[in-house]
């Protein structure tokens, strides 16, 4: 079993397939409940604090805008457990909606960056497109299985 | 609010908010003026279809999210009293979204709007004004027609450097005062006494009372005011009554002791507006201490400024009130003349304003400037200059708050005049 970083990380078809072969997804679904069943804050919709944007200084430098920092806070952990990553290119908004252009492409970076086995696949446009991208992912998947 | 009073209906047309810890920022401050946020509904396909009509390529989703919500409120397919579009600091992708977005919605709908960049570290306090005014258009629209003053009624303009009392029967002045702001109540104290004293009238003569300024709530409660209201709305209505400009387009600008405002106007009532710079290297507490520095008056700043040709070769442009005076005190000391000097400072918080502000407002003639810095004659030229207008200063433009105050509070008058 491996944890295997999903991007974009709100999609449930990726972590359902990374579930399904026996690897445990990490993608927004743990971190934000994290935060949203967490009691005392009041911060809807999701709960995050002014310092959330903080603690994201760890992986965005001060002069970075807010938003991206806070969304680190919630992303940073997840790359730095990850034993695998997922990275879907261009993704259709319906798969996984991953609101800032600019975390994305920080996200994408580090995932690159880390000495990781990682599979990057381009979003399918056809539906021949669509059942070789899914056999990538279960071979993938198979393949971290054996590794281990 | 009443019980009866339905909430305004703010859309918030966001991306970066909830992530930044704010998003429980924005929905208190809207409550604490009787308005209600709520994120415009729209399906996948509005998404991808007004991302496209609109041909904006951006990147981010929650931007694309943001161009349909503003679509769906302007097409009439939501509803919405008010609209707050508000992104990161710092992030260029949306502030282009932010600008255009505004525009769009101005040009396409009546709907009110206020366009802000947070961090982390915007509070429901720094929203609350901005909210306020919105929420301010949206429900007192009838008031805010009012273009002729009533019966006699005063208003108290609280600011964070100065307080300020008008006194108005029948359509005109007949009693001002003026304060420098220490304790705020004893100030509103002092003022009111200066105004009743010109106006030769008693507080009990006083049929209808507006309070606003930073203190408009304290002042209000302590001077049981009919209307107690944020600045924007009242200086802005304040602005083309005095100026005689209450038809048609007229764009206000009011550099403050603390912030600025630039407000859009149109036939009276507030369009679009901007509140506040990055730093008070662009407020008039920028040329306080400037003229602390030349060892000037803050009233003779203005008449020593206007003793240069403008100060543009003085370096000094910074976004930042400690670096600001460096520049200033650097000119002094490679020999630049002190009404240079004074004439660069006015030119620099023009500049900024300019820069950091006006770009966010349709300037539109005519330019009224008002508040306490419309009477440095430098700063007024400076602005004149960079907009290419020459700028209306109204009477009693340092009074304007309490103009508006009292303008707007004679609605009061005739609801009085009714209920007896």
């Amino acid at each position: 079993m491996a944890k295997v970083f999903i991007y974009p990380a709100t999609s449930l078809i990726l972590s359902d397939l990374v579930a399904r072969y026996g690897h445990e997804p990490l993608g927004s679904a743990l971190s934000i409940r994290e935060h949203v069943q967490t009691p005392g804050f009041d911060s809807p919709p999701i709960q995050m604090t002014s310092e959330d944007p903080q603690k994201g200084l760890k992986w965005a430098a001060v002069e970075v805008p807010s938003g991206i920092r806070g969304r680190m806070a919630l992303y940073g952990p997840l790359v730095e457990e990850a034993e695998a990553a997922i990275i879907i290119d261009e993704p259709d908004l319906a798969f996984g909606c991953m609101g800032c252009a600019r975390t994305n492409e920080l996200l994408v970076f580090m995932l690159r960056e880390k000495d990781i086995p990682r599979l990057e696949l381009r979003y399918p446009a056809t539906k021949e497109e669509g059942v070789t991208f899914v056999a990538k992912i279960k071979q993938f998947l198979k393949d971290l299985e054996v590794k281990e | 609010m009443s019980a009866k009073e339905q909430p305004v209906r703010i859309a918030q047309i966001t991306c970066g908010a909830e992530y930044s810890g704010i998003q429980n920022e924005i929905t208190s401050a809207a409550e604490t003026v009787g308005a209600k946020m709520f994120y415009p509904d729209v399906a996948l396909k509005d998404v991808k279809r007004a991302y496209k009509d609109f041909g904006l390529p951006v990147k981010s989703p929650d931007l694309k999210l943001a161009i349909a919500r503003a679509q769906a409120i302007v097409e009439g397919r939501i509803e919405a009293d008010g609209i707050f579009i508000a992104s990161c600091f710092r992030c260029a992708e949306a502030a282009i979204v932010r600008n255009e977005l505004r525009r769009y919605i101005l040009e396409n709908s009546k709907i009110p709007v206020v366009s802000y960049s947070f961090n982390e570290r915007t509070g429901a306090s720094t929203l609350l004004t901005r909210l306020e005014a919105l929420s301010t258009i949206a429900k007192r629209r009838a008031l805010m027609a009012r273009e002729v003053q009533v019966g006699t009624t005063m208003g108290v303009d609280s600011g964070s450097s100065t307080t300020k009392c008008i006194i108005m029967q029948d359509n005109k002045i007949i009693g001002t005062g003026w304060r420098p702001t220490t304790d705020v109540l004893n100030s509103a104290d002092e003022v009111i006494a200066l105004a009743l004293e010109e106006s030769g009238l008693k507080i009990s003569d006083i049929e209808a009372t507006g309070s606003t300024g930073y203190g408009r709530f304290l002042v209000g409660k302590h001077i049981k005011a009919d209307l107690i209201q944020e600045e924007l709305t009242v200086n802005s209505k304040g602005a083309v009554y005095l100026a005689n400009a209450q038809k048609g387009f007229a764009t206000v600008i009011d550099i403050g002791g603390m912030d600025n405002k630039a407000i859009s106007v149109n036939d009276g009532m507030p369009g679009s507006f901007t509140m506040g710079g990055i730093c008070a290297g662009a407020s008039g507490r920028f040329l306080e201490m400037t003229a602390k520095r030349l060892g000037v008056d803050i009233t003779k700043l203005g008449a020593l400024s206007m003793e240069s040709d403008g100060g543009e070769n003085v370096p000094m442009n910074s976004y930042c009130i400690v670096f600001g005076t460096q520049s200033l005190v650097n000119a002094l000391a490679a020999g630049f003349k002190p009404a240079d000097v004074a004439a660069a400072a006015c030119h620099s918080v023009a500049q900024q304003v300019y820069e950091q502000q006006l770009q966010e407002v349709d300037i539109k003639e005519p330019v009224i400037m008002v508040g306490g810095s419309s009477l440095i004659q430098g700063l007024v030229r400076a602005m004149g200059r960079m907009l290419k207008t020459e700028i209306v200063v109204p009477p009693y433009s340092q009074y304007i708050g309490a103009v508006g105050g009292a303008l707007i509070s004679s609605g009061f008058v005739d609801k009085k005049v009714k209920e007896a």
